[in-house]
């Protein structure tokens, strides 16, 4: 695969074409924006969280397909998940797209669709496309 | 650079090369540049071989001179000739050396001017770019002029630069900040603009071009309107982005006040300036303080130097003028109107090249009417995965707003790819750019 065939995996195009978990969350009991000033994407990650779990997720917003295709699969990730399972899988996908710690041998099926932007890492620009979504749930939770 | 693959043939009306104005026998682009002016875009109007970075880089693809202008090697020799031989702090010491420095640093404020069409050489302030230069005029001559109540104009097409420094002013001055808004084709809407115009507007600021989307401005026509109808008002000209791009006379232009950057016109970073007429320069208090603004410093009070020192506080950035200066005598060696006749079509090729590809739209008037800017956008391809997929053909353009956010909403976008040119650019980088388009719309067309 070339650097840019592994960017542009169909996983996250489909992602980025058919959004999950898109629109607005009736009832969430909380939420933040993101934004990446330099090229105008923006998020809106909304939850309504059942102790320390999410029991529903949705988010807003338009950009790259990269950030809208992260914001979509996040969703899907964490719906469910405790904050610390959340703070493992961001931990994960942040060591994935930045590069500091790449796909390992066979990991790909554990991690499903967030493997898709191991390619992420091959382009320093698009690691903040990348991370806005999960940045932007970590501050509707409390956590930046 | 291969030239089969060459996707339309422009000629460029043979204009001839311009007197070099006394420019340095170091400072003229290579022969090749003079021929290249009267022959076709085919060819670079400025040498690749003349710019030590497209020199280095066959296959790279440069199309972001709107940002920033890849720099000749007239240029950088003429900083480094400037610290290794005459380098001192200017106006400071009784020593021959610093006396040398001096020179240098007044003998590039004289080109700068010259190529500016500015007669009065004290009324050009060197500044660190558009930004800065229009920071001075709404700081210093808002200050001394704004009051509750009066009005400010800009434009819905202005660079953050203008917009936001212009907004700021008058809201703390408590005057009105008034937007002039554009035609569909993203034109300045000029039946708008004179509503807008009054005895209370005391600022009307706008760019000579669109650095988001290439309109020419007609500037004569505004200036003729705001005259006539806003009488107490100085005119402001954003020239960031017509500078390198049009022989530009500050005397003919008729507006009160220029901006322009260094950087986009091949000259280093930190460089550039405004010019202003003499009169309100004169009438206008100091931007910042320091030494060498001032004439006596006193107790209990201060007095100011002449122009243009009064508003060049502190040691100046002297080695980049001279630097500029380089850039002023390599482009009058090109001569002006070549430049603009050669950029005007590429760009005229490059919108054709885009437009052809399905799912392509081209934002603005038509090519013809344009600087060498071509921003567009793809249907169901975000601007920042374009300039991605182009990246990887190795061609080089800006993806996002290109710090126009009240354009971007206005044209209802959140962000543009723009492709802009320069007198290196040819038609090998048009295909090159019409042919990673076209794959991009391979990606994302499905
Ligand atoms: C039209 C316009 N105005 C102002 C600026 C600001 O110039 P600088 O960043 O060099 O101060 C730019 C460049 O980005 C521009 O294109």
């Amino acid at each position: 695969m070339t650097n840019l065939d592994s960017l542009y995996q169909e996983v996250l195009l489909d992602h980025y074409r058919k959004p999950r978990n898109k629109g607005v969350l009736e009832g969430a009991t909380a939420q933040a924006d993101g934004r990446n000033p330099l090229c105008g994407d923006e998020v809106n990650v909304a939850v309504t969280m059942e102790g320390d779990r999410v029991a529903a997720v949705k988010f807003t917003g338009q950009g790259c397909s990269i950030s809208q295709a992260s914001a979509s699969v996040m969703t899907q990730l964490v719906d469910g998940k405790s904050e610390a399972e959340i703070e493992a899988l961001f931990e994960r996908f942040h060591g994935l797209v930045t590069g500091t710690a790449p796909l390992a041998e066979g990991e790909a099926k554990q991690l499903g669709a967030m493997a898709a932007f191991a390619g992420v890492s091959k382009y320093p620009t698009r690691v903040k496309c990348a991370t806005m979504s999960w940045h932007t749930l970590r501050k509707a939770m409390g956590h930046e | 650079m291969s030239e089969t693959k060459v996707i339309a043939r422009v000629a460029v009306p043979g204009v001839r090369k311009e007197q070099t104005d006394g420019a340095a026998p170091s400072s003229a682009p290579s022969p090749a540049a003079a021929d290249a002016a009267a022959s076709s875009a085919l060819h670079a109007l400025a040498p690749r071989a003349d710019f030590p970075l497209l020199a280095a880089n066959p296959d790279l693809h440069y199309l972001d001179s709107a940002a920033t202008a890849q720099k000749p090697r007239v240029v950088l020799d003429a900083i480094r000739d400037y610290y290794e031989t005459s380098y001192a702090n200017p106006h400071r010491g009784a020593y021959r050396l610093s006396h040398a420095a001096t020179e240098r640093f007044h003998q590039a404020r004289a080109t700068v001017a010259r190529f500016l069409g500015v007669a009065d050489e004290a009324t050009l302030i060197f500044t660190r770019g558009t930004t800065d230069a229009i920071n001075l005029v709404a700081a210093a001559w808002g200050a001394a002029n704004l009051e509750e109540g009066d009005e400010v104009v800009v434009t819905g097409m202005d660079h953050h630069a203008n917009f936001v420094t212009w907004q700021r002013t008058a809201q703390e001055a408590g005057a009105h900040f008034r937007i002039a808004e554009l035609t569909a084709d993203v034109r300045i809407d000029l039946d708008h603009l004179a509503s807008l115009l009054n005895d209370r507007t005391r600022a009307v600021a706008f760019p000579h071009i669109s650095n988001a989307v290439g309109t020419i401005n007609p500037v004569a026509e505004i200036v003729r309107m705001v005259r006539e109808k806003a009488p107490r008002a100085v005119i402001v000209l954003d020239g960031a982005q017509s500078a390198p791009h049009l022989a530009v006379d500050f005397a003919s232009l008729g507006v009160d006040f220029y901006a322009f950057s260094g950087h986009k016109m091949g000259g280093p970073m930190g460089s550039g300036g405004l010019i202003g007429r003499r009169a309100l320069l004169e009438a206008m208090p100091p931007y910042q303080t320091g030494g060498d603004m001032i004439e006596f410093v006193h107790d209990d009070r201060t007095t100011w130097n002449v122009l243009p020192y009064k508003f060049e506080a502190g040691t100046p950035n002297s080695a980049d003028a001279v630097g500029l200066a380089a850039a002023c005598d390599y482009l009058s060696a090109i001569g002006m109107a070549n430049v603009r006749a050669h950029e005007q079509s590429l760009v005229v090729a490059m919108s054709e090249a885009l437009a052809s590809i399905p799912g392509v739209t081209v934002f603005g008037p038509p090519a013809t009417e344009r600087s060498g800017v071509v921003s567009f956008a793809l249907a169901g391809a975000h601007p920042h995965d374009l300039a991605t997929i182009l990246d990887e053909h190795a061609v080089c353009i800006r993806a996002g707003h290109h710090c126009c956010q009240p354009l971007m909403r206005r044209l209802g976008v959140s962000a543009t790819a723009r492709a802009s040119i320069g007198a290196y650019t040819t038609l090998d980088d048009v295909r090159a750019i019409r042919e990673a388009v076209a794959a991009a719309a391979r990606v994302f067309g499905g």
